[in-house]
Order: C-alpha cells, then sequence, then structure tokens
C-alpha cells in the first residue's frame, strides 16, 4: 500500500517536472528573438522591407565575433553584411537568396538558425530522439513499479506481515 | 550482472561527452573552413596596387599554384606575417596580395618597408573581392590550384611553424 502510494507520488512529481520543463522550453523559445539595436539608419521603401531587413540581421551571425548578429556587432565585416543586406533587399530578393549569397561566402556559420538538411539531421534530430527515449524509459519504468507494487501478497508473505504487525493470523483479508 | 552493466551506461555517456567538451575547449574558434573549399575563386576586375590602370580577373590564377594571401597596411598582424611570406616566396611559390581595404599610398609604403613577396598585389580598397571570398579579418591566405579552385584556406597569422608544416606540404599537394 505505502510503496503504491510512493510509486504513484513519484511518477506524479516526474510528470509535473516534465512538464514544466517543456513549459518553460517552450516559453525560452518564445521570447528568444535576438535584440537588435540597427547600428544605421535605413530607409526602405515599404516597412514590411523594414522589418525583414530587421530580422535578417538578427538571424544572421557576425563571422568575426563569437557570438553576435550582424545587426548587434560594430566589426567590419558586420557594417559590410549589413550594407549588403539592404542592397539585396532594395534588389527585390528572397531572404533565401540573401541567406543563401551569405553561406555562400561566410559558411553555414552565419546562420543562426541551422537549415534541416541531410547533413543537420543529427542536429535536429537528436534533443527529440533523445527526449522521446527518455520519456518512453520513465513510462517503462513507472509502469513495472507500480505493476511490481501493486501484486498481491502471496500466503507466506501475509503470515509474516501479520506476525510482524502481532496480530492473530485469521483477521488477515483484504485491505 | 546484466543490472550493474546496464547502471554504468549513464556513466559511459557522461564520460564520453565530458570527453568531447574537453576536446572542444582546445580548439580555436576563430578558425573555421572557408565556405569556398574546392570552390573556383571568385570572380573579379580589380586594378593592381602597382598600376591604377590595370585590369585584372581570375584569370591571373590559372596555370599555377598560387596562394593569395589578404593584407592591409592597417593589419598589424599582416606585418610580422611578412617575413614567413617572404621565406614562401624564396621557395618558389607564386604569391599574389590582395591589398584590402586599404590606400594605394599606405599599401606601397608598406610593401617598401616590409619587403614585397607578391608577384602582384590587387587592390581592393572597397573590400568587395574580400567580401566574395568570406574574409572577415586580414590576414587571411587562400591556396588556389592550377586551375583556379581554392584547396586550403589559412585563417589569420601564418607562424614559421606552418610555413614548413602546413602550407608547403599544402603546396606540394596541388602541384
Amino acid at each position: 500500500m505505502a510503496m503504491t502510494a510512493t510509486s504513484r507520488l513519484a511518477s506524479r512529481c516526474l510528470g509535473l517536472t516534465l512538464l514544466a520543463a517543456l513549459l518553460l522550453a517552450l516559453l525560452m523559445g518564445a521570447f528568444a528573438d535576438p535584440a537588435r539595436a540597427a547600428v544605421e539608419v535605413r530607409d526602405f521603401d515599404s516597412p514590411v522591407t523594414a522589418e525583414r531587413y530587421r530580422s535578417l540581421t538578427g538571424a544572421l551571425r557576425c563571422p568575426k565575433c563569437q557570438n553576435q548578429a550582424i545587426g548587434d556587432s560594430n566589426s567590419p565585416v558586420a557594417k559590410d553584411m549589413r550594407e549588403r543586406v539592404a542592397a539585396l533587399l532594395r534588389e527585390g530578393r528572397s531572404d533565401r537568396e540573401i541567406q543563401d549569397f551569405m553561406v555562400a561566402r561566410f559558411g553555414d556559420y552565419v546562420l543562426y538558425n541551422p537549415r534541416l538538411e541531410d547533413r543537420t539531421l543529427l542536429l535536429w534530430g537528436l534533443p527529440a530522439a533523445l527526449t522521446l527515449l527518455g520519456g518512453v524509459l520513465v513510462a517503462l519504468i513507472v509502469r513495472r513499479r507500480r505493476r511490481a507494487s501493486a501484486r498481491e501478497l502471496s500466503a507466506d508473505e501475509r503470515a509474516r506481515l501479520n506476525a510482524l504487525l502481532n496480530r492473530p493470523p485469521d483477521t488477515s483479508g483484504d485491505h | 550482472m546484466k543490472r550493474r552493466l546496464l547502471l554504468a551506461i549513464p556513466l559511459l555517456l557522461f564520460i564520453a561527452l565530458a570527453a568531447l567538451l574537453y576536446r572542444g575547449l582546445s580548439l580555436d574558434p576563430s578558425s573555421r573552413d572557408s565556405a569556398l573549399l574546392a570552390r573556383d575563386f571568385p570572380a573579379f576586375s580589380l586594378s593592381s596596387l602597382e598600376d591604377p590602370e590595370a585590369r585584372l580577373d581570375a584569370s591571373l590564377l590559372k596555370g599555377q599554384v598560387t596562394l593569395v594571401n589578404v593584407w592591409g597596411e592597417w593589419c598589424p598582424t599582416c606585418k610580422q606575417e611578412m617575413p614567413q611570406l617572404l621565406d614562401l616566396a624564396a621557395r618558389d611559390v607564386r604569391l599574389i596580395g590582395v591589398d584590402y581595404k586599404d590606400s594605394r599610398e599606405k599599401g606601397r609604403a608598406f610593401l617598401e618597408e616590409f619587403g614585397n613577396p607578391f608577384e602582384v598585389n590587387l587592390f581592393d580598397p572597397e573590400g568587395e573581392l574580400g567580401f566574395d571570398l568570406g574574409v572577415y579579418g586580414a590576414p587571411e591566405t587562400f591556396l588556389v590550384d592550377a586551375d583556379g579552385v581554392i584547396r586550403y584556406h589559412h585563417t589569420g597569422y601564418i607562424t614559421p611553424e606552418d610555413v614548413t608544416e602546413t602550407i608547403m606540404p599544402e603546396v606540394r599537394k596541388w602541384q
């Protein structure tokens, strides 16, 4: 009885912890939009283009700096890249084309958000696969414990329990 | 016994992860493979530092293995690197310079003071060629084979050891 309660409590705690971790991860994803400070003032013909400029320069990583978007960095190469992004936007290129243009020169390093390709399958798939594996393991363990503790006592065990509780053997019955 | 082994799995995983991360500690995050490896040297049309009227293009790099060194008068490491470049020139390696984001006067003065190992210097005041090469800081050195394909990329300072241990073997490999 006590065993069942403990294991039930444990599995509930675990479930809550997992849920909390999941929520936290989702929240962090939602707010992880990098802070962007445009260094130069640029005029675009439409607010949509201006917004695309902001989001592109926020998601392209400065090759010279350890961890800064080109929109945040004062390094000369970041400035050149911002200028090129603005020029390509004015030429009417798509976001994808502009990213391809930068990757062709500076490598995948400049993408803060790596693309889903054959080469990056492990990168994208491993966290999901590990989470799944962990979930399956926890579920298996919880189920096995529950089953083990819910097992009926054998006659021998019941006699021993009664002896320990100093009860007469006949009063034993279902809990 | 089997359970014991199962229990050791987390420990083994931890050791593997620790080893991986420990190795990462000693890696240089600023040295990455160029995105241009195994690609054609980017097209360009530039004058030379020596002759403002000259028009040089990528055909300059065809026919023999060439080291292209991106430098600038404003770059202190480039000055330290010059003895190694002179050494490479003395070993019959063909060197072509790219005077990157520099003025003609300063570039010429630099070569007069530190020596000129270059067959010719492309003059790239706006850094256009540098951008197409994915240069994010001078000095950077590219090895181009006889077909004009980039085969090796060295980021930053070339030490005297690099000359004998890395650059020369790479040059011989592609000759």
